[in-house]
């Protein structure tokens, strides 16, 4: 028993050092809130590192949905947010919690589906007429209800095709965009994503990229500076460094240039 | 052994305080498990307690040694109470090797921690447990862990020493072996109040004798008297074998 | 199936790689989750001995409470450590949040009514045996404390690895108060979640596997000490 309580103060110790030791002591870091399509697809892997040896800061990013991204803003827990729902961008400036918003990229959203699309949607004229097809055809739907800026704009889309999403057919998981695609793939279904995420999501089992290229799915990513006056315990100097170089010349090149299986996933378009 | 009646009976020692029961009694559940009772044990001479099962012998141990408080009444020490040891019909031993039962009783009394070991030996050695020493506690025999519960009473240095049918479960050489530690302990001026329904043993042990039957005590009297003239009818069929517990 | 397509090999690679992310996410995973038994043992097993020791009003009230949460929801847990930790919380000015000290905080409260309820259930079984010696000793209740833990020992070692099993199997808390941030507060079970969303089924299963194994390997050692202490103390 003697052993084991050495080893267990042992362990103890050497975690607590470990901890002390860790970045964590240190406090060129920030906390950035953002979606899980930019997290999964890889983006962050890729461009952080670039912004790191530029400045010395990390970023340290927990990836969530847009809705979860601003709560953690507006409870002062992020230092920075890289958000995409630019109308819950504006509101949340508006609303005092942000100083700032700028552009920093867009991607586009895509409808996927069974190959063999039961609803026809691959010749659709528009991403309202896709929606209308699957709505009329019932075949089943997968949306992620989850309140993420993705189901936002599928909600909007909706909207616009004319159709009150509800049956049988419509099916709110109320989960990531990763755990959608899972269970549309199980479940042969229709979804509607990132093309971020699509392009680096592993298991399409059936699923196939049916209907993209409409100006109604682009998916504008902002970033926002949030307010001092709000939250002044945030890092506010290092947020702002890391929201300038998403703008910047270098920043915007890295976006360009990350890449999933030689396809360019997002496009920079700060102003 | 086997110590004959002596003068000693009886002769009160100054240094064992006496124990009083007055009107104590016992209910549980409303049950009189003891009725009010009023009776003193004094001196250091061996008491046993005898009667069938669910006599209340037991019961009137635990209220004697303070484990239980009686309903009513009072169970009262004459001045300070005196240091008592009890050993139970089912040893109760900690998960730690005989010594470190040993050393664990002297820990509780607050031995200096330098002289517990040698002091544990001693209790070892006396008892014929020194080959065991390293062994748990628990794998042990009954009759050796009898033997080891007496030998941690004795490094209690008791007073008074209470047994609960200690050789209940044991074969004839532990009962011995149990029986010549009670004479020790009783020769080094310990009170011993002990139950049995073990006629022999009682014959063997007994200077005198607390007879209870039904949650009452019927006779309290020298081991002679009660042996050769029992007063209660109970008593009487008790002794004649005809009582069975 | 191809080769990388079976998490087996996939948990084989993973292993012998000794990629050392991969390092990084297991030797975290079990920081966090032995620093949180740790504790939340330290404070469980006295209070679950007390609770089989003392009887006082509402004692019994609190037995049920203590079962009632070992059920508790990981999320929720992790809920009210976000709620408690969060900037606009009552603790937030320590700035915890989406750091190992908040999984911690959150495993601990996992794990403590596990361990709590089980000591006292033990406890109080070696109670019932011991209580009338232990009394005849001498001893008060606040000194029949550490005899009865320390008796009870082989028990609360289950008890424990109970407890360890929760923190370490748990995904919910962490994910909420740490926020899976890479190389900061990404765990076995975090991992595991973040490659499922990311369609990397294998890769997830593999993980999942290496989890397992781990925790194995933790339970085989804790029952080869006890067996080897049993055989030696009875």
């Amino acid at each position: 028993m003697k052993t084991t309580t050495t080893l267990i103060t042992a362990s103890v110790c050497t975690t607590a050092l470990a901890w002390s030791a860790s970045p964590l002591a240190d406090d060129d870091f920030i906390t950035l809130a953002s979606t899980t399509s930019t997290e999964n697809s890889g983006l962050f892997d890729a461009i952080i590192p670039t912004f790191t040896e530029a400045t010395g800061i990390d970023v340290r990013v927990v990836a969530v949905g847009t809705g979860q991204a601003f709560e953690i803003g507006r409870r002062g827990d992020a230092d920075s947010l890289l958000v995409h729902d630019t109308a819950g961008e504006e509101q949340f400036v508006a609303d005092g919690y942000a100083t700032e918003r700028l552009d920093v990229m867009y991607n586009d959203f895509v409808i996927v589906g069974p190959s063999d699309d039961p609803a026809g949607i691959s010749d659709s004229e528009s991403v309202a007429d896709a929606f209308a097809r699957i709505a009329e055809s019932g075949s089943p739907f997968a949306s992620r209800g989850d309140d993420s800026g993705t189901n936002r704009a599928e909600l909007r889309l909706w909207e616009d095709a004319g159709v009150t999403p509800q049956g049988d057919w419509y099916r709110e998981l109320g989960s990531g965009m990763g755990p959608t695609l899972n269970t549309a793939a199980g479940m042969d279904a229709y979804t509607f994503t990132d093309r971020a995420t699509w392009v680096a999501f592993d298991n399409p089992q059936n699923l196939t990229l049916l209907f993209e290229g409409d100006e109604a799915l682009f998916n504008q990513y902002g970033s926002l500076l949030l307010s001092e006056e709000r939250h002044p315990h945030l890092k506010h100097d290092l947020a702002a460094q890391w929201h300038q170089w998403l703008v910047s010349e270098e920043g915007q090149q890295a976006i360009a240039d990350f890449e999933v299986g030689g396809q360019q996933l997002f496009f920079p378009n700060a102003k | 052994m086997n110590a004959p009646l002596t003068t000693s009976s009886f002769t009160s020692q100054a240094d064992v305080p006496a124990l009083h029961f007055q009107q104590a009694s016992f209910t549980h559940r409303g049950h009189a498990l003891l009725v009010p009772t009023t009776l003193t044990l004094s001196g250091c001479q061996r008491t046993l307690i005898m009667g069938p099962n669910g006599a209340g012998k037991s019961l009137f141990m635990r209220l004697a040694h303070g484990l239980l408080r009686p309903s009513s009444g009072h169970v009262s020490w004459e001045g300070v109470p005196p240091v008592q040891a009890m050993v139970f019909q089912r040893p109760v031993l900690l998960r730690r090797s005989v010594i470190d039962n040993l050393i664990y009783a002297l820990a509780v009394k607050r031995v200096p921690r330098r002289e517990r070991k040698a002091l544990a030996w001693q209790a070892l050695e006396k008892f014929g447990l020194a080959a065991l020493a390293k062994r748990p506690a628990r794998v042990l025999s009954g009759g050796e862990q009898q033997r080891l519960t007496l030998a941690r009473a004795w490094l209690l240095t008791p007073s008074v020493l209470f047994l609960d049918e200690p050789t209940s479960a044991l074969d004839p050489a532990a009962i011995k072996a149990v029986e010549d530690a009670v004479n020790e302990f009783h020769q080094s001026g310990t009170r011993i109040v002990m139950t049995t329904h073990d006629l022999h043993q009682a014959k063997r042990l007994a200077d005198d004798v607390l007879f209870m039957y039904g949650g009452q005590v019927l006779e309290h009297t020298s081991a002679e008297r009660f042996f050769d003239t029992p007063t209660s009818s109970q008593a009487r069929a008790f002794i004649r074998g005809e009582l069975v517990w | 199936m191809s080769a990388s397509d079976n998490p087996f090999y996939t948990a084989l690679a993973l292993i012998l790689g000794m990629d050392s992310d991969l390092i990084d996410i297991v030797v975290l995973s079990l920081q966090v989750s032995l620093v949180a038994v740790l504790i939340a043992s330290a404070l469980a097993l006295p209070v679950g001995a007390a609770l089989a020791l003392w009887r006082f009003p509402g004692r019994n009230g609190l037995i049920v409470v203590l079962n009632a949460l070992m059920g508790l929801p990981p999320v929720v847990a992790g809920l009210c450590v976000y709620l408690l930790l969060s900037r606009a919380g009552p603790l937030g000015s320590f700035g915890l949040l989406f750091t190992p000290s908040a999984m911690v905080i959150a495993q601990v409260i996992l794990v403590f009514p596990i361990i709590a309820a089980l000591t006292r259930q033990q406890v109080e079984a070696l109670q019932h045996e011991y209580a009338e010696q232990l009394r005849s000793l001498g001893l008060t209740q606040l000194r029949m404390m550490p005899t009865l833990l320390w008796d009870a020992r082989f028990g609360l070692l289950t008890v424990i690895l109970a407890g360890f099993g929760r923190a370490s199997a748990e995904v919910g808390a962490v994910m909420i108060v740490g926020g899976n941030i890479d190389g900061v507060t990404r765990v076995m079970t975090t991992s595991i979640v973040l490659e499922t969303s990311k369609g990397d089924l294998p890769l997830a299963l593999g993980l999942g596997i290496v989890l397992l194994t781990l925790v194995t390997l933790i339970n085989a050692l804790a029952h080869a000490v006890s067996e080897a202490a049993k055989r030696r103390l009875g």
